[in-house]
């Protein structure tokens, strides 16, 4: 299934996003496990909050990092987000 | 100077989860508990809340983030609300296991009110009969009660059912009371034998036959399902050629807390001789993980056998399971012998072949088995 762009998304119940000085990596912790989250994913997945939708997330990636055409990952990533379970539209 | 194949200090790194047996108290007496069989010593030892929270919070220091708080029953202790919402502010995914015995709704809600992240409760069975009979009670409706409280509180549920010889076959109405249930994620695992499922090893082991049969209907209700509920299905290691990987390694992620404080790198390792555990009363979590003799002695590979010595896939499995090996070949340093090419493996083919016999009748099978009570611990503690 995929994601329309302006709708809100939210994490999944059961998943909650943290960052972990320890690990100097953001973590998605959900029962019985958890995922170390790679740098581009950790400033995606970070932009969550219930209120933002994908073209909000990617405009807000665009300004932290101008200058890079960073839209068709973003989707792609949150797509996978989505279907792994791990976000919801709000 | 480190030993070749042995870990350097500054490679290791911090454990990331840690289960906190707060009791070995329970009110249940299932035949495939995993407590030791002499847990009635620890009865009289047991951590205080302080000792409790001063440890979670060391751990947590070192970067462990998710918790488990299990047993036991830890609903039998009246200080899980204070541990749940400290543990909650140090920042862990805090998950608690529990029979659901003791679960009211006035600790649901302080448990919501704490932080809690997640409920993991445990069913014997779908059906009332068997589900008192393997637990030795009469909880079922009690559970079931239960189940609609957390729901009704919003939780993650997870339900895990242990499945075996005597339950296998309940697959189907197991899966439907799951889903009626509202679960989020379903373990349906085989008993792994150790403690007191090693006593009844027997009685549990499902044949070939049961096995391929639940795993169909496991698979047609994933088919269904989607991403709905989450369903784990675990075959008894016993039937696989390789070893599970053990802990994802000995003091690797892992790090199990007994309610006397004793400090240890997995639910088991208590049994094995010649290792002295340190307990989190006398040592900071930072020296148990990092300096103790008992979690670096299977660190690493430089401690391996042959045949792990030489195998492609150590770094995969390493060599299994340090409790396995030793329970079944009395060297904890073998190979776990579900490993084909452990020459130890004839053990396991044994018992394997041995569970393949016709099901016994329950009347036959139900006086022989060994319930995990307080009277044949307190016999095992003396032996």
């Amino acid at each position: 299934m995929s994601l329309t762009n302006n709708q809100p998304l939210r994490f999944a119940r059961q998943y909650k996003l943290q960052w972990e000085t320890a690990q100097d990596a953001y973590v998605l912790l959900y029962p019985e496990g958890l995922i170390k989250l790679t740098g581009s994913a950790g400033e995606i997945l970070k932009r969550i909050d219930g209120n933002a939708s994908v073209l909000d997330i990617i405009n807000s990636l665009q300004v932290a990092y101008p200058g890079i055409d960073l839209q068709q990952d973003v989707i792609e990533f949150l797509e996978h987000a989505h279907d792994k379970g791990w976000i919801t539209v709000a | 100077m480190t030993k070749a194949g042995s870990p350097s200090p500054e490679t290791v790194k911090g454990p990331l989860w840690v289960n906190a047996e707060i009791t070995y108290k329970c009110p249940l007496h299932c035949v495939f508990c995993y407590n030791p069989l002499n847990y009635a010593s620890t009865f009289d030892a047991e951590l205080s809340t302080d000792q409790w929270l001063k440890a979670l919070r060391e751990a947590r220091e070192l970067g462990a983030v998710q918790l488990g708080i299990s047993g036991g029953e830890p609903l039998l202790r009246d200080d899980v609300e204070v541990i749940i919402a400290e543990a909650s502010k140090m920042g862990y995914y805090v998950n608690l296991l529990t029979s659901g015995i003791g679960l009211t709704e006035e600790r649901l809600a302080a448990f919501k009110k704490g932080g809690l992240d997640q409920i993991q409760l445990s069913f014997q069975d779908s059906t009332r009969e068997l589900n008192d009979f393997l637990s030795s009670t009469r909880t079922f409706d009690l559970k079931q009660k239960v189940a609609r409280l957390i729901r009704q509180y919003d939780y993650p549920m997870v339900l895990n059912v242990v499945l075996h010889r005597m339950n296998i076959d309940h697959m189907e109405q197991i899966l439907e009371m799951a889903e009626s249930m509202q679960a989020d994620h379903v373990e349906l695992a085989n008993s792994q034998y150790y403690a007191w499922a090693m006593e009844n090893r027997e009685y549990l082991m499902p044949s070939r036959e049961q096995l391929q049969r639940a795993e169909v209907i496991c698979n047609n209700f994933r088919a269904c399902l989607g991403n709905k509920m989450k369903l784990y299905f675990v075959v008894p290691d016993y039937y696989e050629e390789r070893p599970k990987a053990c802990m994802n390694g000995w003091g690797s992620v892992f790090l199990n807390i007994a309610p006397d404080g004793l400090a240890l790198p997995c639910h088991e390792a208590r049994m094995l001789p010649g290792l002295e555990f340190p307990n989190v009363r006398e040592n900071d979590i930072r020296t148990i993980w990092y300096e103790s003799a008992a979690f670096n002695a299977y660190r690493g590979n430089s401690w391996m056998k042959e045949p792990c010595r030489s195998c492609d896939e150590k770094e995969k499995d390493f060599g299994g399971c340090r409790c396995q090996a030793y329970m079944l070949t009395g060297d904890a340093a073998n190979a776990d012998p579900v490993c084909s090419k452990s020459s130890h493996h004839a053990l396991i083919a044994d018992a394997v072949a041995l569970a393949q016999q016709p099901r016994a009748s329950d009347d036959e099978v139900r006086p022989l088995i060994i319930f995990r009570d307080d009277r044949n611990s307190r016999q095992f503690s003396h032996e």
